[in-house]
C-alpha cells in the first residue's frame, strides 16, 4: 500500500524491540468480544489508477457548472478564482499543517490570517475579524448565541429575508441552547416593521443585507432602534462580494456582520467547504467565538504572531467557552485572503461593479418578457423574478437542457405564495452569451 | 549557563535584512500597498445606470494594491515559515496529523464536482449524491452504524449534532435530562458541547489505568443524566476495556453513549463502535481519512447513530428512490422528527471526495493495516524513550503514547521548555499539557504515515534531550528555540493589549 511505509522486516525489528509477536498482539488490551472476527465487507486496496477512475465516472455523471450558463446563487456563487490562489493555497506547508499552536514554527499561518482579519473588517467596516468559522449560517447562530451572552437576553428576531437556511440553522441551535427566535414571514411587497417588535427582552436582530430576495436596505435605523431598546443588530452577508459597491454592515451601525466569504477565493464545492466570517465591535472582542491571531513581539523583539485570548475557547475554558468550535475554515481564510490580496482596492472594486452591472443589464432584459415581473426596487448581482407559473419545473426543464437558470424559491421555501418566484445571480463570469441564452429560453418556455 | 548558550547569547543568526538564508523576512500586505495597483485583470465595465438603491459604498476601503508576482512571493515567503506534514513528522496527540495523498487534492478539483452548485436540480447532481451515499457506506461498514448525518462541517460540530440528536430523543420520550458525564481526559470541545446544548458537565474522573473509574461512573449515573460523552481510545492512547461495560450502565440508566471519534485510527478493521453499544459518534474526516487539516480547517464531521437515534437527524437526508437519489430538505413526512438544519447547504463535498479517495485506496485490508502500523509505531515510540522519558501508565499504548513530566524532575526544564528544543531539532512537538490528568502531559501520535527511519531519527532526538536535561541544562531549554523563524513569542502580551489586525498610521476615512 502506497501511503504505508512500514515493511514486513520494519514490523519484525520494531516488534522485537515492543516485546511482542504479532501486531495484532498489541491490541489485547481491547476484550476479545469486541474485536472483529472478519475482516470489513469493503473492497480491496486500489492504486491511483483505479480510484481516479471511479470517482471520474461519478463526476461526469452530473452537470458541472462551468459546463453550463448558470444563473444560480443563493448563498453560493461561482465567481472566477485567479490561477495563482489555487496553487499558493496547495503549497504543503500551508494544506497540510494544523492549527498554529507553536507560533515560532507557524508564522505562516498566523500572519496570514492577521491579514485575513485586516481584510474582513474592513470590507465589513468593523473593528475586528476572527479566524473564521464553519460558513455564513453557522456563523450567524454564533452571532447570535454572542448577543445572547452580551445582553443576558435570549430571543432574537429573524427578519423575513435572511436566507432560510441560516435562519433553520439560527432556530435549531435556539431549539437546544435555549434561546427563542421570532422567525418573520418573507415580506416581498413593503417593508416588514422589524422596529415594532423590539423589546427590553430582545437580544437581537438579525437582518441579511443583500436579503434573501436580493433586496438592499438601509439598516441604519433598524440599529439605533436596538441600541435603544439595548438589543444588538447581526447582519447576514451571503455575498460579500456586494461589499466592493454597497453601503458595508459597519456603516449602518451593526454590531456583529456574519457573512459567508464563499465567492471570494473558493469553489462551489456542492455546499461546502465554506467559509464564515465573522466580524465585530472592538468592545465585544472577549466575547467573540473563534480563533483570533494577534501580534506580539518575540524574544527578540521582532514582530511576530500568535493565537490569542484563548481564555475564550474551548480547549482552556472547556463549559464555560464561548463556543465549542475548536477549528475554523483555515484554508478557505487563506483562499479568501490571497484572492482579496490580488484583487486589492482596484480589483475589488471593479470585481463588485462588474458584477451589478451584468445584473442591471439582465434584470433589464429579463423584465421586458411578458408575464415576468422584477420583484426588486433595488440589488446587487442577484435578484428575484416572478413568473406566470411556477419556477421549479422550469428550471428542471432547462437543466436537463444544459442551462442552470437559477434557484426556485420553493427550493428553500415551501408554499404556494412562493412557488412562482425564482433567484437568477449574475456574476463576472457570466457572458452576453448566456444572457442570450437564458432570455431566449424563458421567452421560448413561458410562450 | 552553559558555554553553548553564552556563545548564542552574543551572537545574532540574522543578515542586515532581518532574514536567515532561506527564511526570509516577509512584510504584511498592507505595508505593500501601491495604489490603484491590482493582480487581476478585470473586463472593462460597461455603463450601468445603478440599482442600488442609494446605498453605494461610500469612501476607500483601505485594501493594498499588488501584483501577481508580489502577492506569489509574499504567501511562498509566508508558507516557508510554517512546519507541515509535508515536512516532517508532526507528532500531535489526538490530532492524527497523517499524510494527505495528492491524488485526492486532485480528485476534488474535477469540475464535476468541484464546480458543482449545492442547489442545481437533483438530476443534475446524480453523480455527487451517490458519492455521498457511497462514503456513508464505507463510513457505516467501519463504525458498524446503521445511519449517519453527512452535513456536519468539523469534529466540534458533529458533537453538537449528536448531542443535540440525543437531547431531542429524550424530549421525544418526554424526559428532561439535565447532566452529561464527561471523563476528566476529554478534549475541551465536549464539555462545551454538552454545555452549547445546555447540558451541567460532570467531569468523571479516571482510575490508576487511565480509563474511566466504573465506580464512579456508577455512582454519578441517574435519572437526570442524558449522556455520557467517551473517548475511545481515550486522549491517554489507552484502550477503554470496560467499554462494554459502560454502555451497559449507561443503557440501563436511560442514558445515551457518545462516542468522541477522534481516535478511531487505532480502531479501523479491527473494533466496530457500533458493537461496543455506542449511540452516536462523530468521526473527523481530516484526521482519520488523511483530509487537509489546512492550517487549522476545513475539517468535516459526519455523525454516525443509532436507530434510537437516526429520525432525529438534521437536515438534509439522503434518500434513494430505487432509481435516483434525492435529498428531503424539509422537516415533512418521515423526516417530520428531523433536527432542522445545522448548517446551509449538504456538508463539506469537498472533504467528502478526498476521504472517499482515501479509503477506495486503503481499501478494508489497508484500513486494518494503517491501524496496525500506526499503533505497532506508537509502541515502538514507547519502548524506545520509556527508559528516559516517563510514560503516564503501564503497559501497552493504542496509537498515540502519553508521557509526562515526572522525567524532568528538578531540572528546571518544563514540558514547554522541551517542546520548543524539538522545534530546533526540525520537529513538531507533540501536544502539551493535554490530557489534563497528569502533570505536565506529552501526547505523542506518529500515525501509520511513519517510516521506521523517521521514527528512529525522532527517537534519536528525543533521548538526547532527555540527557540534556537531565544534565541540567536548563538554559539551553529556556531560550529554545533558537532556530525557528521567530524566538518565543510573548503570548501574555498579546492577550493583555490585543492587536487583533493592522491599522493604517493615520485612518483611510481620515482623508475624505
Amino acid at each position: 500500500m502506497r501511503y504505508l511505509p512500514l515493511t514486513e522486516a520494519d514490523r519484525r525489528a520494531m516488534l522485537a524491540i515492543v516485546g511482542a509477536k504479532t501486531v495484532d498482539e498489541l491490541f489485547r488490551d481491547v476484550p476479545a468480544s469486541a474485536q472483529l472476527k472478519a475482516p470489513l465487507d469493503l473492497p480491496a486496496s486500489m492504486g491511483e489508477i483505479e480510484v481516479e477512475r471511479s470517482l471520474a465516472r461519478l463526476a461526469v455523471k452530473n452537470l458541472s457548472a462551468a459546463a453550463a450558463p448558470s444563473f444560480l446563487g443563493a448563498g453560493a456563487y461561482r465567481h472566477h478564482v485567479p490561477a495563482a490562489v489555487d496553487y499558493l493555497v496547495q503549497r504543503g506547508e500551508f494544506l497540510t499543517s494544523y492549527t498554529p499552536y507553536q507560533p515560532e514554527i507557524a508564522q505562516g499561518t498566523l500572519q496570514s490570517l492577521f491579514e485575513f482579519q485586516t481584510q474582513v473588517a474592513l470590507i465589513a467596516d468593523m473593528d475586528v475579524a476572527n479566524a473564521s468559522l464553519y460558513d455564513g449560517a453557522t456563523a450567524t447562530a454564533e452571532a447570535v448565541m454572542m448577543a445572547n451572552r452580551i445582553t443576558r437576553r435570549h430571543k432574537a428576531i429573524l427578519a423575513g429575508d435572511l436566507h432560510p437556511h441560516y435562519r433553520e440553522t439560527v432556530e435549531t441551535y435556539g431549539r437546544f441552547n435555549g434561546f427563542d427566535t421570532i422567525a418573520r414571514k418573507p415580506v416581498l411587497e413593503g417593508k416588514d416593521d422589524l422596529v415594532a417588535l423590539i423589546d427590553g427582552t430582545i437580544s437581537c436582530v438579525v437582518v441579511q443585507n443583500p436579503g434573501f430576495f436580493g433586496e438592499l436596505r438601509d439598516w441604519t435605523a433598524l440599529a439605533d432602534a436596538c441600541h435603544r431598546a439595548g438589543a444588538l443588530l447581526i447582519v447576514a452577508v451571503t455575498e460579500i462580494v456586494s461589499l466592493g459597491l454597497v453601503k458595508p454592515p459597519g456603516a449602518m451601525d451593526a454590531d456583529i456582520v456574519a457573512a459567508e466569504g464563499q465567492s471570494l477565493g473558493n469553489a462551489l464545492d456542492f455546499g461546502g467547504p465554506y467559509l464564515g466570517l465573522f466580524a465585530t465591535r472592538d468592545k465585544f472582542v472577549r466575547q467573540i467565538p473563534g480563533r483570533l491571531a494577534g501580534q506580539t513581539v518575540d524574544a527578540e523583539g521582532r514582530r511576530g504572531f500568535v493565537l490569542t485570548l484563548s481564555a475564550r475557547e474551548q480547549h482552556i475554558r472547556r463549559e464555560k467557552a464561548t463556543s465549542n468550535i475548536c477549528t475554523n475554515s483555515g484554508l478557505c481564510a487563506l483562499a479568501f485572503s490571497i484572492h482579496m490580496a490580488l484583487l486589492g482596492e482596484a480589483g475589488f472594486t471593479r470585481l463588485a461593479e462588474l458584477n451589478h452591472a451584468k445584473a442591471v443589464a439582465l434584470a433589464e432584459r429579463l423584465a421586458r418578457i411578458d408575464g415576468v415581473r422584477l420583484v426588486n426596487d433595488s440589488f446587487f448581482n442577484e435578484f428575484t423574478l416572478r413568473l406566470p407559473r411556477p419556477a421549479a419545473p422550469l428550471v428542471e426543464s432547462l437543466a436537463a437542457k444544459g442551462l442552470l437558470a437559477g434557484v426556485p424559491v420553493s427550493r428553500l421555501l415551501p408554499g404556494p405564495e412562493f412557488a412562482d418566484l425564482l433567484l437568477v445571480a449574475v456574476t463576472e463570469l457570466t457572458t452576453d452569451a448566456d444572457i442570450d441564452t437564458l432570455e431566449a429560453a424563458l421567452r421560448e418556455m413561458l410562450r | 549557563m552553559s558555554d553553548w548558550s553564552k556563545a548564542v547569547s552574543g551572537f545574532s543568526a540574522q543578515a542586515q535584512s532581518g532574514g536567515h538564508g532561506l527564511d526570509i523576512e516577509e512584510p504584511l500586505i498592507f505595508e505593500e500597498d501601491g495604489p490603484g495597483r491590482s493582480g487581476v485583470d478585470l473586463p472593462p465595465v460597461p455603463k450601468f445606470a445603478d440599482r442600488l438603491g442609494g446605498l453605494r459604498r461610500q469612501g476607500k476601503i483601505g485594501l493594498p494594491g499588488l501584483s501577481e508576482p508580489q502577492v506569489v512571493r509574499h504567501y511562498t515567503r509566508l508558507s516557508q515559515k510554517n512546519y507541515s506534514i509535508d515536512t516532517g513528522i508532526y507528532p500531535l496527540g489526538s490530532c492524527t496529523m497523517k499524510h494527505n495523498p495528492r491524488l485526492n487534492e486532485k480528485l476534488a478539483r474535477l469540475p464535476g464536482f468541484a464546480e458543482l452548485h449545492p442547489l442545481q436540480p437533483m438530476a443534475s447532481v446524480q453523480g455527487a449524491l451517490e458519492l455521498m451515499d457511497l462514503l456513508a457506506h464505507w463510513l457505516k461498514t467501519i463504525t458498524g452504524m446503521t445511519a449517519i448525518a453527512m452535513s456536519p462541517a468539523a469534529g466540534a460540530h458533529g458533537e453538537i449534532c449528536g448531542m443535540m440528536c440525543i437531547k431531542a430523543a429524550l424530549e421525544a420520550r418526554g424526559e428532561r435530562r439535565a447532566r452529561v458525564l464527561v471523563p476528566e481526559s476529554a478534549h475541551g470541545t465536549n464539555p462545551a458541547t454538552a454545555a452549547t446544548c445546555g447540558y451541567a458537565v460532570d467531569p468523571i474522573p479516571a482510575d490508576e489505568r487511565g480509563r474511566v473509574d466504573l465506580a464512579a461512573l456508577k455512582a454519578k449515573l441517574g435519572p437526570d443524566v442524558a449522556a455520557i460523552m467517551l473517548t475511545n481510545p481515550n486522549t491517554c492512547g489507552l484502550f477503554e476495556d470496560q467499554s462494554p461495560a459502560i454502555a451497559e450502565v449507561v443503557h440501563g440508566a436511560g442514558a445515551f453513549f457518545y462516542l468522541d471519534g477522534a481516535n478511531l485510527n487505532a480502531l479501523l478493521g479491527r473494533v466496530r463502535p457500533g458493537d461496543l453499544g455506542v449511540d452516536c459518534m462523530h468521526l473527523n474526516l481530516h484526521k482519520t481519512f488523511s483530509t487537509p487539516h489546512g492550517g487549522g480547517g476545513p475539517g468535516s464531521g459526519p455523525v454516525a447513530l443509532a436507530p434510537s437515534l437516526a429520525r432525529f437527524a438534521p437536515l438534509p437526508w439522503l434518500v434513494h428512490d430505487g432509481e435516483n437519489f434525492g435529498l428531503v430538505e424539509h422537516k415533512d413526512g418521515a423526516a417530520a422528527d428531523a433536527l432542522g438544519r445545522i448548517k446551509a447547504f449538504h456538508g463539506q463535498m469537498g472533504m467528502f471526495v478526498r476521504a472517499l479517495a482515501f479509503l477506495m485506496s486503503h481499501g478494508g485490508d489497508g484500513l486494518r493495516q494503517v491501524s496496525g502500523d500506526a499503533v505497532l509505531n506508537a509502541n515502538y515510540l514507547l519502548a524506545s524513550l520509556k527508559d528516559v522519558i516517563t510514560p503516564s501508565f503501564t503497559g501497552l499504548s493504542m496509537h498515540e503514547v502519553l508521557f509526562d513530566d515526572r522525567f524532568l524532575g528538578e531540572t528546571g526544564v518544563t514540558t514547554l521548555d522541551f517542546a520548543k528544543a524539538l522545534i530546533d531539532e526540525g520537529y513538531h512537538p507533540m501536544t502539551m499539557y493535554f490530557p489534563l490528568i497528569v502533570h505536565g502531559a506529552l501526547l505523542v501520535e506518529p500515525t501509520e504515515n511513519e517510516s521506521k527511519e523517521s521514527l528512529d531519527r525522532f527517537i534519536a532526538s528525543m533521548r538526547d534531550l532527555a540527557q540534556r536535561a537531565a544534565q541540567h541544562d536548563a538554559a539551553f531549554f529556556q531560550s529554545a528555540p533558537h532556530y525557528a523563524p521567530r524566538r518565543r513569542l510573548d503570548e501574555v502580551a498579546a492577550a493583555r493589549k490585543p492587536v487583533l489586525r493592522w491599522r493604517a498610521k493615520a485612518p483611510p476615512h481620515a482623508a475624505e
